[in-house]
């Protein structure tokens, strides 16, 4: 194929910020287009249909299926309480009654004759959908949702723990080389998204939850210490619905890796603003990427250009993140695209490119091991 | 669609739409016999901002187009038939696993029995099983109703029961498909396809329940009785209703659905149908894998039984961590012949997780990943083992001379002893950068016994040729055994067990050269003989006692042994294989290993 290097991910100082708001069945929208929205902002809302409780009621009552009709105190489609009788035995001479009561609130549903069984249907259950960013709102899609648009800084992650939040920027390393430990997360971080640097530890991510923070943004993370804290493995990479109580964000990826330097300069020039934050990650078809959204006002937008997507491809002189061991995390310059097949080390002929390190040192990678960075 | 002469096909055109990738490959017609000219490829088009399937077709086709030069397309229009031989083709078909594949949910009453009976009905037809629930699973109601609520699959199969026996319980698992109210994954404008296939007696029953709900299909049976299952009928209920809702539903199918001369097939179940076919022909026993970045599939073919399993979650990219998850750090690590912590291994694992598309450029690297590659393999085989077994729940007819070897219902039809040939393919295993690792992973994970031949599927046109299989046998066939497979050669292990160093077997060779080789292997030993793609070795293997190539304990044989790319591996290492648990001495075996199979350039790390 014509490309075969990893586009990278999108780390942008000023662009244009869309998201759709959808509700996962049909309901109702709460905002015309033009509202301008906060995070927070419920913009549409709907009920689910109710859990079901099922009960055996034939079993209960110690009767045949053929004959719970007779016994039901309440009809198919009626309403029940919880703890209400649904059904009853006639007894002996009116003596040794059994009844069986509603495991919850709800409607009946169904009543089987050949299984014995009543469907008890809960109560509808109201799901909403907010903002997830400060903007406005530019679409309505009838009865589904809105899309809803900012404009500000956008940094993509590369892997994220946990789901939606908003909070404030703060910055907790002051170079993307340092290690973000406990002694860096302060006291009064409540409702704040923590920046560090290489590598978040342990007791730094347990720490920033119990002091409250919603949210850490990190250039590394060891596996061995993502294991501990989740009590699991992640096996395959669709994340986004843990409950951790703070969504983790990591740029770079797994180990000890510096941030880009310009995904920390972005960030630290948006310290103090409200930013949403998402973990959520799936590398499959439709991949999905944990992001850090900061939307800014519209008078510093003016100041500044708004920028385009710039993915015109890899040239001599694009800036290159290494992305694969030996050199893995190492920033550099594309000196060299020679068109030819070159020889690995294992003896895979691949296309590779020439890349110049930031000490001047140059070495050929495969040019699937190397993601652009882009502004 | 219009009728084909299969005498009369001069050139077939063949399209895969993979999750990332479009396969295109060209076949035509020349002396007589049918061969690969061409293959092309482009990714595929499925997802946003495209969102048309057909985009990525055309521009593999395009590609093929420019390498066969042949003029294929009019615009965005297949030219068919072909009208001479520089133009147009005679037939195209199409398969397809691209936005996920097919993925399905089975229900059924006793889980050894009808569900087991459903899940190889859904695999078969190239499915992959989200959840089997069934009435004695141990879950409780609500909690199979919440699971159904949360799956949204494409279709439900829904088995249970045998003709004529009791109802209520398949009745039950209506009710709780019902009162979930399912919804499919694909379009929130139809229902979700449900097809029964259970007790006859219960039909009206369950349609009363579901026939509303759902878009219920009836077909026979599965498991009429006890002894006996019925699959077809279900398995062709699958495929006409993978190409009504889930095809219709995906972006730009229905485009493609009218452009091919066959319906489009789940490439899983393709694959299948090609190696179901060539076990047919041949008469052999056969196991395929295919080691995908998500899953991995395993099919096989043994006393004439068809089986497929998917392994949803063991893959060498996106699924690459989950196998670390499932094997454990332990048996990754003790197929790496140097140092490495924990620690690290974990990151780089999930480096290549979250990074798929990377690959290894140091020699560490690639022994890392081909480490990897062999627990994935040897856990999907462990799985097709466990459901590719015969009918449990049936009674059997025993004499007296049974009465000492009592064998259990449902045993595992997989006879590692009696297996032909072992295909492989996937990224890891078509794309090594020497063959013989190839056959050395295939060998380690599936620890194949007595006399197997390996094969590599190089360009993985399994899928193509399955569909093709369905039209055209002889084409497909033949494409099969002259362009599809590279023969890696032979691998010839007694089983036994012992202590290392003693002795083996004697084997006395007759090279294709001429030359006449007598090599005596002790436990623990691998030997590589010369023969090349076409020859083959006259072997005598003599095991010593406790040891067996498939005559017996201690009984020789004498094969003729195909050669290959790779050649003839004489594996003395036992089996199971011993891998030495002291790590300096399993350094040394591995090193011995490398070298006498010329696995890897030199190394000493």
């Amino acid at each position: 194929m014509a490309h075969a290097y990893t586009p990278g991910l999108k780390v942008v100082e000023r662009t244009v910020i869309t998201k759709r708001r959808i509700l996962p069945l049909k309901g109702e929208v709460l905002v015309e287009q033009g509202t301008t929205v906060r995070a927070e902002d419920v913009v549409a809302k709907t009920d689910l249909p109710g859990n079901v409780h099922p009960i055996n009621v034939a079993n209960i009552l110690g009767i045949v299926p053929e004959d719970i009709e007779h016994s039901m105190l309440v009809k198919h489609g009626e309403t029940v309480k919880k703890g209400e009788p649904m059904a009853m035995t006639k007894g002996f001479f009116g003596f040794f009654k059994s009844s069986c009561e509603s495991p919850a609130d709800g409607t009946i549903e169904n009543i089987s004759k050949v299984t014995g069984q009543v469907l008890v249907r809960g109560v509808p259950l109201p799901v909403s959908v907010d903002a997830y960013i400060d903007g406005s709102v530019t679409e309505v899609i009838q009865n589904e949702g809105v899309v809803v648009e900012t404009r500000g800084a956008f940094v993509q992650g590369i892997f994220g723990i946990g789901g939606e939040a908003c909070g404030e920027l703060r910055m907790v390393c002051s170079s993307p080389k340092d290690v973000m430990d406990k002694s860096s997360i302060p006291n009064d971080c409540k409702g704040q998204i923590l920046v560090g640097g290489s590598i978040v530890t342990s007791d730094a991510t347990k720490r920033a939850i119990e002091m409250g923070a919603v949210g850490i943004v990190v250039g590394g993370l060891a596996d061995q210490d993502l294991r501990d804290f989740l009590g699991y493995d992640i096996g395959v990479a669709i994340t986004g619905s843990e409950q951790l109580g703070a969504t983790l964000v990591i740029t770079e990826g797994f180990g000890e890796i510096n941030m880009a330097g310009s995904t920390f300069e972005i960030l630290k020039s948006n310290e103090g603003r409200r930013a949403s934050i998402n973990g959520a990650t799936q590398i499959r078809a439709g991949v999905l990427r944990p992001e850090v959204v900061i939307p800014l006002e519209s008078s510093e937008l003016e100041q500044s250009k708004v920028s385009e997507s710039l993915s015109g491809g890899l040239q001599v002189g694009s800036e290159v993140r290494v992305i694969r061991d030996p050199y893995f995390g190492r920033l550099g310059t594309v000196t060299a695209l020679p068109p030819e097949l070159r020889k690995l080390e294992t003896e895979s002929k691949v296309r590779v490119l020439e890349v110049e390190f930031d000490d001047g040192s140059k070495t050929i990678l495969p040019r699937a091991n190397v993601e652009m960075i882009e502004h | 669609m219009t009728e084909i002469v299969p005498e009369n096909v001069k050139s077939i055109l063949a399209t895969d739409c993979g999750s990332t990738t479009t396969k295109a490959i060209l076949i035509e017609k020349r002396d007589d016999e049918y061969r690969l000219i061409v293959r092309g490829e482009a990714p595929t088009t499925v997802e946003a901002p495209f969102e048309d399937v057909t985009m990525g077709v055309l521009n593999a086709i395009a590609e093929v187009e420019e390498l066969a030069k042949r003029k294929i397309l009019d615009g965005n229009k297949i030219l068919t038939p072909q009208t001479d031989e520089k133009t147009g083709v005679d037939i195209y078909i199409s398969t397809s696993s691209a936005g996920g594949g097919l993925q399905m949910m089975v229900g059924g009453v006793v889980k050894s029995m009808t569900v087991e009976s459903a899940q190889r009905a859904a695999l078969g037809a190239g499915a992959i099983v989200m959840d089997a629930i069934a009435s004695n699973d141990g879950r409780l109601a609500h909690e199979k109703i919440e699971r159904i609520r949360q799956l949204r699959p494409d279709m439900i199969l829904l088995s249970g029961g045998i003709d004529g026996g009791t109802i209520s319980h398949v009745v039950e698992i209506a009710e709780l498909i019902a009162a979930a109210d399912p919804k499919p994954r694909l379009g929130m404008s139809y229902q979700l396809p449900v097809i029964y296939a259970g007790n006859k007696d219960a039909t009206a029953e369950v349609t009363q329940r579901l026939g509303e709900k759902t878009d219920l299909e009836v077909v026979d049976n599965l498991r009429p009785v006890l002894e006996r299952e019925n699959l077809i009928p279900a398995r062709n209920k699958i495929h006409d209703l993978f190409m009504e809702h889930v095809m219709a539903q995906a972006p730009g199918y229905k485009k493609l659905m009218a452009w091919t001369d066959a319906p489009i097939m789940p490439t899983p179940g393709a694959v299948g149908k090609i190696i179901e076919t060539i076990a047919k022909l041949e008469s052999i026993q056969v196991v395929g894998v295919d080691i995908g970045g998500a899953t991995t599939d395993i099919f096989s073919v043994f006393s004439g039984v068809f089986n497929r399993t998917v392994s949803a979650n063991l893959g060498m990219s996106y699924s690459v961590s989950n196998v670390l998850a499932e094997a454990g750090i332990d048996n990754v690590m003790r197929w790496i012949p140097f140092d490495l912590g924990e620690r690290d291994l974990r990151n780089r694992i999930k480096n290549k997780m979250i990074r798929p598309t990377t690959i290894p450029q140091s020699l560490q690297e690639l022994i890392i990943e081909q480490a990897i590659a062999r627990e994935a393999l040897r856990l999907a085989f462990e799985h097709h083992k466990s459901l590719a077994v015969g009918l449990k729940g049936v009674q059997q007819e025993r004499t007296i001379s049974d009465a000492f070897a009592q064998s259990r219902t449902g045993a595992t039809l997989v006879n590692l002893m009696q297996l032909d040939m072992l295909v492989g393919s996937g990224g890891i295993l078509s794309h090594a950068p020497r063959r013989h690792q190839a056959a050395v992973m295939m060998i380690d994970a599936f620890q194949p016994e007595g006399v197997t031949r390996l094969a590599v599927d190089s360009i993985f046109m399994m899928p193509q040729l399955g569909v093709l299989s369905t039209l055209h046998e002889t084409a497909a066939t033949e494409v099969f055994d002259k362009d599809c497979l590279i023969h890696l050669g032979t691998c010839v292990a007694p089983t036994g067990t012992g202590k290392p160093g003693a002795p083996c077997m004697q084997v006395s060779a007759d090279l294709p050269s001429g030359e006449h080789r007598e090599v005596s292997l002790s436990l623990g030993e691998m030997y590589l003989l010369e023969a090349k793609v076409g020859e083959s070795v006259r072997l005598t293997v003599n095991p010593h006692k406790g040891f067996d190539v498939g005559a017996g304990s201690g009984k020789s044989i004498t094969v003729n042994a195909s050669g290959g790319v790779v050649g003839v591996v004489l594996d003395a290492r036992g089996r199971p294989i011993a891998i030495p648990e002291d790590r300096p001495e399993r350094v040394r075996k591995f090193q011995e290993w490398h070298k006498a199979l010329s696995m890897y350039p030199e190394y000493s790390f």
